[in-house]
């Protein structure tokens, strides 16, 4: 039955931008601080106060404008969208609304054919409202200001995705987009990465759109994932049983994974949109996007693209790097610092490397491990000169106690070749404590060569390469055969 | 009343550079005029004595250092709608009528840099909204010529306050002629300089796009000192324009002679009150001469300015006054039952009828379906406005109107009928609509009360309109009359 229908998904994201200050003032827009210390008196809509655009978020939505291909409106307005809430402080929220500064933009979702992918009806700049914290058993409201006034790029979809798994697919690409444009830390459980979806389904084959229903606080990638899946069969039940959807909000309860109402069409606000008088129109010079342009980081679909063809990693490898523009230069100037191969340069990074990161909790920008120490160990290993089980253990004391690679590197190889030194004395031991076996493979017995090989090992505590003993052992066993 | 001390602005600045008398001495002559006449006037909500003294002793010693500034030591009084850093502004509001600011407006620090000394907070109407003064939740102001008579709004307190010679010079905001206005009414001198020569931050907004503070003082010249110290451009205001420096007395004593002076016909019609139109007529005659050529022009859209403005000022208001809820600061209602109580009750209750009219009509005009009828349309008007006087001064300097078209009236006379206040602003209100500077001035007298005549220049003309006012006083003395009651005190 529902093979009948089609869904059709429009998203409305939220994507925090990365300036230091905020939108209308000079306060830090750091997350976690202790509610109101961060807000000013214009935060706090003090009567009197005036905003003051920032130019750097400017500039981070003129990037993002330039990077999906879209019109920079030369001069946008400012708006005011009015309604009243506890942590809106001035009664109406600093938004654009008729003039976005960026409009008609493409967002690519396959790098290999530009001309495909989610049309981006808009992206306009916009102020954030302070959070309500409800301790309802205590029965009174808590209102933090330290997030109102932050600035939001609002990126909106055309309604043009027609399943759960596209959305989620636009939404990945996206964040990718955002953070390697570094405007954005694209971290959803902080909230820097918002989303809300508008779905509706149609009859297959149909052109006119149905009914919407908006989905709001969906803050991952799962929960968008799931309440478009709810969204699609709940609307379907509804049209199949004879009714009509209805036009409201309704709000993901991921506890019981479902939407439910949370206000209809009626009881919409009239946000009594008009050009805020207290700014003037935004004007932008081509000037500042030819620079902005000029400047502009290698995009994450030209990076897809080329760790595809330069160094032959898979889809699924290629999107762990892109994740996090920090992580694909930490590869990529790993990979500079010496002629390694790419997969193994990969596999440590993700595999040993985000290990320690997670086991210290930190970010790999704070990575007690340059790049150029970790490609001085990957070349020590790839030679041979360092076993790879060695290499772990160097990795892992390079960073608890802060040795340089080179010392540890080093006194490893002095190990090695100390343990070289002691090995005539252990072969003369193990040869002498086991005189049948001796005589068992100087009759001919080979397998016995291999016990040989493992009691010196024993005796060397490990530290000496097994290719070694085995040399030695043969060159000595030889001697003793024709003595 | 102390005869050895001068009024005007300029004289004292002269008194205290020959050290005939001291900042202090100057400043508790004026604080014992108030507490003397105030009672009766009501120009001030809040007066700053101890404040007022400190910041004289101070002025003093920069004075007796040698570096103090020309207008350091002077006192004047600043409108309640100008933040000042833990002195109460009220905006003439219940809402308000504790609120502590925690830092001072952009021209109330610069009066402070400069060491001037602020003798208190003059009254005003509820937010700005009104043109006779009685809709201040402190009582309405007296005009000092007729204390039966309104002062004119919403500066009246500041206009009041010259006039009865308790301040020297007085900060104002004009919005719609809220500087003119009452100037006219009290005659006194107020200018209401171009949109964003003088910052508004923190002077609380009424309507964003209009509001502009100026200052009234008792004559031209005085205005000219003041503005050279309150107005420039700061980069805490978007709107404010930046422009080089300038002198605003620089054209105080230029010729008139071969000015063109713009008499908008649709200004002199029969609305118009036949006193005020002979005195403004008697007044153009003066100028005429100076030298100054009369021409007739016209402001074809005038008669669409104050439907126009009574869009865009409420939408404006609806949208500015919304951070009153009760929650971060000003009043808030006791025990409500809900959020939305909170709001409602936190409203109602601190908001007075005009506000609250203007809040309505507002969100009125702004709501879907309305917006384009009335916001879009409002916006159109005044583009046609601003077009008019463009076409206007591409053949005029300048252009004469009466400030008002009548006299003072009486106290709670037109508070019924809300629309026919409005009228008041008829001749003010286009001015605003096109950010234009425009001042009145003392012009003559009709039944024992003042009559202003308005001085309207072209965007950043301030000191040509300056100019033109100065002359006039020069060959009139109008700004010399004082009111009896003044008189009567000083025998």
């Amino acid at each position: 039955m529902t093979d009948n229908w089609e869904i059709v998904i429009g998203l409305e994201v939220h994507v925090q931008l990365a300036t230091n200050s905020k939108i209308f003032s000079g306060s830090s827009t750091a997350y976690g601080s202790e509610p109101n210390s961060q807000a000013s008196l214009i935060d706090l809509g003090y009567p009197g106060t005036l905003p003051v655009i920032n130019e750097a978020a400017v500039n981070m939505a003129i990037a993002f404008g330039i990077a999906v291909n879209g019109t920079i409106d030369r001069e946008s307005i400012f708006a005011r969208k009015n309604y009243f809430y506890p942590d809106l402080p001035k009664g109406y929220q600093i938004s654009q609304y008729d003039s976005p500064i960026v409009s008609h933009g493409l967002l690519t979702t396959d790098p290999q054919d530009k001309l495909s992918g989610v049309p981006i009806v808009r992206a306009h700049l916009e102020e954030d409202a302070g959070k309500s914290i409800h301790f309802s058993r205590q029965g009174y409201t808590g209102i933090d200001l330290n997030r109102a006034g932050t600035p939001l790029l609002e990126v909106v979809t055309a309604p043009s995705i027609h399943s759960a798994h596209d959305a989620i697919n636009f939404l990945r690409r996206l964040r990718e987009l955002v953070v390697h444009l570094r405007i954005c830390d694209g971290n959803m459980q902080e909230g820097s990465f918002r989303c809300d979806a508008n779905v509706s389904v149609r009859p297959k084959n149909s052109k006119e759109l149905g009914t919407r229903a908006e989905i709001k606080n969906l803050n991952s990638f799962r929960f968008v994932e799931n309440a478009i899946e709810f969204e699609r069969s709940r609307q379907i039940d509804i049209l199949e049983s004879g009714d009509s959807v209805i036009q409201e909000t309704r709000l993901y309860d991921e506890k019981n994974n479902q939407t439910k109402s949370m206000r209809t069409k009626e009881n919409e606000h009239d946000y009594r949109y008009f050009p805020d008088p207290d700014l003037l129109p935004l004007e932008i010079k081509e000037k500042q996007i030819a620079k902005i342009s000029q400047n502009l980081p290698e995009l994450p679909d030209t990076k897809r693209l080329r760790y595809g063809q330069d160094y032959g990693l898979s889809v699924e490898e290629i999107s762990v790097l892109l994740s996090d523009p920090l992580v694909s230069d930490y590869f990529e100037e790993t990979l500079a610092h010496g002629a390694l191969s790419a997969k193994s340069c990969f596999n440590w990074i993700t595999g040993e490397l985000f290990r320690l990161l997670k086991k210290y909790n930190v970010k790999i920008s704070e990575s007690r491990i340059s790049p150029a120490d970790m490609a001085l160990l990957l070349g020590k290993i790839e030679s041979g000169i360092i076993p790879t089980s060695k290499g772990k253990i160097i990795l892992q004391t390079m960073w608890e106690d802060g040795k340089l690679v080179e010392d540890l590197i080093k006194q490893e190889i002095m190990n090695l070749s100390t343990g070289n030194e002691n090995l005539e004395e252990w072969i003369n031991e193990t040869l002498s404590q086991n005189k049948d076996q001796v005589t068992q493979f100087l009759s001919g017995k080979k397998k016995i060569f291999g016990f040989l090989v493992g009691q010196v090992m024993k005796r060397a505590d490990g530290n000496t390469d097994p290719k070694i003993i085995s040399e030695e052992l043969s060159k000595i066993l030889q001697n003793l055969k024709e003595d | 009343m102390d005869s050895s001390f001068p009024n005007e602005l300029f004289e004292i600045v002269e008194g205290l550079k020959k050290k005939s008398f001291s900042s202090r001495e100057i400043t508790a002559e004026y604080l014992i005029r108030i507490k003397k006449s105030d009672p009766e006037i009501n120009s001030f909500i809040t007066l700053c004595e101890e404040t007022a003294i400190g910041a004289a002793i101070k002025a003093d010693e920069k004075i007796q250092k040698g570096t103090g500034n020309l207008l350091t030591g002077v006192p004047y009084a600043s409108k309640d709608l100008f933040c000042t850093k833990n002195i109460r502004t009220t905006c003439a509001s219940r809402m308000l009528v504790d609120f502590l600011p925690p830092y001072d407006a952009e021209i109330v620090s610069r009066a402070n840099s400069h060491f001037l000394v602020m003798l208190g907070k003059t009254n005003m109407d509820e937010f700005a909204m009104g043109s006779s003064n009685e809709t201040s939740y402190f009582g309405a102001v007296k005009n000092p010529w007729d204390l039966e008579k309104v002062p004119g709004g919403s500066s009246g307190g500041s206009a009041a306050a010259v006039a009865a010679n308790l301040a020297p010079i007085a900060t104002g905001s004009d919005t719609g002629g809220s500087i003119r206005q009452p100037a006219a009414f009290c005659g006194v001198s107020g200018i209401k300089p171009t949109y964003g020569r003088v910052s508004r931050y923190g002077m609380i907004a009424f309507a964003s796009s209009l509001d502009q503070a100026g200052a009234i003082g008792r004559t031209a010249a005085d205005l000219g000192l003041f503005l050279n110290l309150i107005a420039g451009f700061d980069d805490k205001d978007t709107t404010s324009i930046e422009k080089p420096s300038e002198d605003f007395c620089r054209h105080l004593n230029s010729s008139l002679d071969g000015l063109k002076f713009g008499l908008p016909r649709e200004f002199f019609n029969s609305a118009l009150d036949a006193g005020v139109s002979s005195i403004v007529s008697h007044a153009i005659g003066e100028i005429e001469k100076m030298g100054g050529k009369i021409v007739e022009i016209s402001l074809d859209n005038s008669n669409l300015a104050i439907p126009a403005y009574y869009i865009i000022a409420p939408a404006e208001c609806s949208s500015n006054l919304a951070r009153y809820d009760g929650i971060r600061f000003g009043y808030r209602s006791v025990n409500p039952e809900s959020v939305e109580e909170l709001y409602e009750k936190t409203r109602s209750e601190g908001f007075g009828d005009e506000v609250k009219r203007r809040i309505l009509v507002g969100t009125y005009a702004l709501s879907s379906g309305y917006y384009d009828a009335y916001y879009t349309k409002a916006q159109k008007v005044r583009r046609l406005i601003k077009n008019d006087f463009l076409e206007a001064f591409k053949i005029v300097d300048f252009i004469l109107s009466p400030t008002t078209p009548t006299t003072a009236f009486p106290l709670s006379n037109e508070k019924e009928d809300p629309t026919k206040m409005y009228l008041q602003d008829i001749y003010t209100i286009p001015v605003n609509l096109a950010g234009l500077p425009a001042l009145s001035v003392p012009a003559g007298m009709s039944d024992r009360m003042p009559i202003g005549l308005q001085i309207i220049g072209n965007y950043f003309e301030e000191a040509r309109i300056l100019g033109v006012a100065n002359r006039f006083q020069q060959v009139t003395d109008w700004h010399k009359l004082l009111p009896d009651l003044i008189l009567d005190k000083s025998v």
